[in-house]
C-alpha cells in the first residue's frame, strides 16, 4: 500500500478512527451468550461485548473434553492399570486382598481387592486421559468440571477410597489371619503327607 | 466559603462519575464488560477505588526532598481547583465573578507546571525527573496554541469576563449590565441583516456567530488534551517507557490527589471550551417565531428554574466533550515526543496565529 500522508489524510483517518470506536461503543448493547458447541452461532462472533461474567455464566464444555478425573470407587476392581499407565504418576493405589469376593461392579466384574488408598493428585495430572482408556471397568472418567482451584495445594490430592483407616486395618488383619490359617493348614497337610 | 464547598463537592462527584465512565467507555470500545461487581453494573467501583487508595501506605522515599515531595500534589490540585473559581455555572451563579476571569484562569493553571516540576525533582528518581520534564515541556508548549485560541474568542467577545462571554452567547444577552444595547447578527455580520439577538440558541454560540472560532475551538480542544496530559498526548504517563512519569514515587492518598488533579483538569478544560465556544450555560434551542424554545429552556434568571436549566446545559455540554476526550483516549495511539512538538509548533501554533488574525478581521466586520 502506498504510504499516504498529508493534512487531509490525517484528518480523515482520525475521523474514521473515531467512527470505528463509536461503532464498538454503540454495539455494546449486544452481548454474546453462553451457547453450546452444537449451537449454530457458536463460532459466529456477534456484534458487541464478547466477555462473559465467568462465575455466573460460562460456555458449556464438550462432553468428551478432558477435565477433572473422577473415580467411581464402587466400580473399581483396584487393578492398578491406571497407576501404571499414568505418565506423570499422579495416581497412588494400595490394595488389600479380600478374604472373599466382595461384590460385583455395575458391569458384572467380580471385586476381590480392597483399596485402602486411592489418591489422585490433580496438581500433577496432565489430563492425557490414558487412565480412562485402560480402565477395564470404566470407573475412571473425566468430568466436565474444570474450575477446581484450591488455596492449599494439599487439597489438590483427591482421596477416593471408601474405607476408613480403621476398616482398612481390619481388612489387613483379616487377610493376615486368613493367610496364617492357610499357612497352618498347608503345614498340617504337609506334615500329614510326610507321616504317611 | 459556600461556593468553595459546593464547587468541591460538584467537582468530586463529577470526577467519580468520570472515572467510572472512563472504565466503562474503555471496556465497551474494546468489546469488554468493564466493572460489574461493585454495586449495580459496577457503579460503586470508583468510590471503592478511592477508599482503597485512602488505606494505602503513605510512602515518602528516604532520599527524596521531603518538603517538595509532599507539597507537590497539593500545589498541582490547588492550581487546577483555583481555576474553577471563575467558572460561571448558571446565569447568576459564579463562585468569583471577576472581570479578568480568562486571564486569571490562564495564569493560575500555569502554576500546575511548577507543581509537576516539584514532584519530579522532589522524587529523586530519574524516571520521575524525565517524566516531569516531558510533562512540563508539553504543557508549556501547548499553552501557546491554547492561549491563542482563547485569545481569538476573547477578541470576538471583547471581554475577559466568563460571565459576560456567556451572556453574549444567548437570548439573555441584553440582561447583562453593559450589554443592554448590544445586538447579535447572524454570523456576526450586520450586513446580512438577520438579527439573532432574541433568537438565541445555537445561532448565538460563539462558533456560530463567528464561524472562524470553530477552528480555534478545535485547536483549543487538541491543546487542552495535551494540557491535561490526556491521550494521545499522555507522554508523561507513558507506562511503557517511563514507568509512570512524574508520579512514579507517589502512593496512596498523594497519588489519589494527582489522579484527582488530572481528572479535574479534564473537567476544567472542557468547561472552558464550552463557555468560550459552545454557548456556555445557554440552551442550544433557538426561538422560532412564536415557539420560543430558547426562553422555555432557559428558565427565569435568579430563580431555581434558571439555575437548574443553566447547570443542566453547561454540564451536559461538558459531558459531551468529556466523552469525546475518553473516546479519543481509546481510539488514538500515543504520539512520540518529536511528533508532539511538531504538532504543537509547526501545525497548531501557525494555524492559531492565522485564526487570531482572522478573528480580528471578523471583529471589524461585526462592529
Amino acid at each position: 500500500m502506498k504510504n499516504r500522508s498529508g493534512f487531509w489524510f490525517a484528518v480523515t483517518s482520525l475521523i474514521s478512527g473515531l467512527r470505528l470506536t463509536w461503532k464498538h461503543f454503540w454495539n455494546a448493547k449486544n452481548r454474546r451468550t453462553p451457547e453450546y458447541v452444537t449451537d449454530k452461532n457458536y463460532f459466529n462472533q456477534p456484534d458487541g461485548l464478547v466477555t462473559l461474567t465467568y462465575p455466573y455464566e460460562a460456555i458449556p464444555v464438550p462432553d468428551n473434553g478432558r477435565y477433572r478425573l473422577h473415580n467411581e470407587i464402587d466400580d473399581c476392581i483396584v487393578c492398578d492399570l491406571c497407576a501404571k499407565i499414568c505418565p506423570v504418576n499422579c495416581i497412588t493405589i494400595e490394595s488389600v486382598k479380600a478374604t472373599e469376593e466382595i461384590g460385583l461392579t455395575s458391569d458384572g466384574t467380580k471385586k476381590r481387592l480392597y483399596a485402602p488408598v486411592f489418591d489422585i493428585d490433580m496438581a500433577k495430572c496432565c489430563y492425557c486421559g490414558l487412565c480412562t482408556t485402560v480402565c477395564p471397568t470404566d470407573c475412571l472418567t473425566m468430568t466436565p468440571v474444570y474450575d477446581f482451584a484450591e488455596v492449599d495445594i494439599k487439597n489438590m490430592i483427591y482421596h477416593f477410597t471408601d474405607l476408613s483407616p480403621e476398616q482398612a486395618e481390619e481388612k489387613k488383619e483379616l487377610l493376615a489371619k486368613q493367610q496364617e490359617e492357610m499357612a497352618a493348614a498347608k503345614a498340617a497337610a504337609l506334615a500329614a503327607r510326610k507321616q504317611a | 466559603m459556600l461556593a468553595f464547598v459546593l464547587t468541591l463537592v460538584l467537582l468530586l462527584s463529577i470526577v467519580i462519575v468520570l472515572a467510572y465512565a472512563e472504565r466503562k467507555v474503555a471496556a465497551f470500545m474494546q468489546d469488554r464488560l468493564g466493572p460489574t461487581e461493585a454495586g449495580p453494573y459496577g457503579s460503586l467501583q470508583s468510590v471503592l477505588d478511592v477508599l482503597k487508595l485512602l488505606q494505602k501506605e503513605d510512602i515518602v522515599p528516604a532520599a527524596a526532598d521531603k518538603n517538595l515531595f509532599k507539597l507537590a500534589p497539593i500545589l498541582i490540585f490547588a492550581a487546577v481547583f483555583a481555576g474553577f473559581a471563575v467558572i460561571p455555572f448558571t446565569p447568576d451563579l459564579v463562585p468569583a465573578g471577576i472581570g479578568i476571569g480568562v486571564f486569571y484562569l490562564l495564569a493560575i493553571i500555569s502554576l500546575d507546571v511548577v507543581g509537576l516540576l516539584m514532584a519530579g525533582w522532589g522524587s529523586n528518581n530519574k524516571y520521575a525527573m524525565l517524566g516531569a520534564m516531558r510533562s512540563v515541556a508539553q504543557i508549556v508548549s501547548y499553552e501557546i496554541p491554547a492561549g491563542l485560541a482563547i485569545l481569538s474568542a476573547v477578541m470576538i467577545c471583547q471581554s475577559l469576563d466568563f460571565q459576560e462571554i456567556s451572556y453574549q452567547q444567548g437570548a439573555l444577552m441584553n440582561r447583562f449590565p453593559g450589554l443592554e444595547f448590544e445586538m447579535n447578527w447572524l454570523f456576526g455580520i450586520e450586513a446580512l441583516g438577520i438579527n439573532t439577538t432574541t433568537i438565541g440558541g445555537i445561532t448565538t454560540w460563539n462558533i456560530f456567530r463567528a464561524p472562524i472560532l470553530l477552528i480555534s475551538f478545535i485547536i483549543y480542544f487538541i491543546a487542552s488534551l495535551a494540557e491535561s496530559n490526556r491521550a494521545p498526548f499522555d507522554i508523561p504517563e507513558a507506562e511503557s517507557e517511563l514507568v509512570a512519569g512524574f508520579h512514579v514515587e507517589y502512593s496512596g492518598f498523594r497519588f489519589a490527589i494527582l489522579f484527582l488533579a488530572e481528572y479535574s483538569m479534564m473537567v476544567l478544560v472542557s468547561l472552558v471550551a464550552v463557555i468560550l465556544f459552545l454557548g456556555s450555560w445557554n440552551t442550544p434551542l433557538p426561538n422560532i417565531g412564536p415557539v420560543s424554545l430558547a426562553y422555555w429552556t432557559t428558565g427565569t434568571v435568579g430563580e431555581l428554574s434558571g439555575i437548574l436549566w443553566g447547570g443542566f446545559w453547561l454540564l451536559s455540554k461538558t459531558f459531551v466533550l468529556l466523552f469525546l476526550q475518553l473516546q479519543i483516549r481509546w481510539t488514538y495511539p500515543r504520539l512520540r515526543v518529536d511528533q508532539l512538538m511538531h504538532l504543537c509548533w509547526k501545525v497548531l501554533t501557525p494555524i492559531a496565529l492565522g485564526v487570531v488574525l482572522m478573528a480580528g478581521i471578523w471583529r471589524l466586520l461585526m462592529i
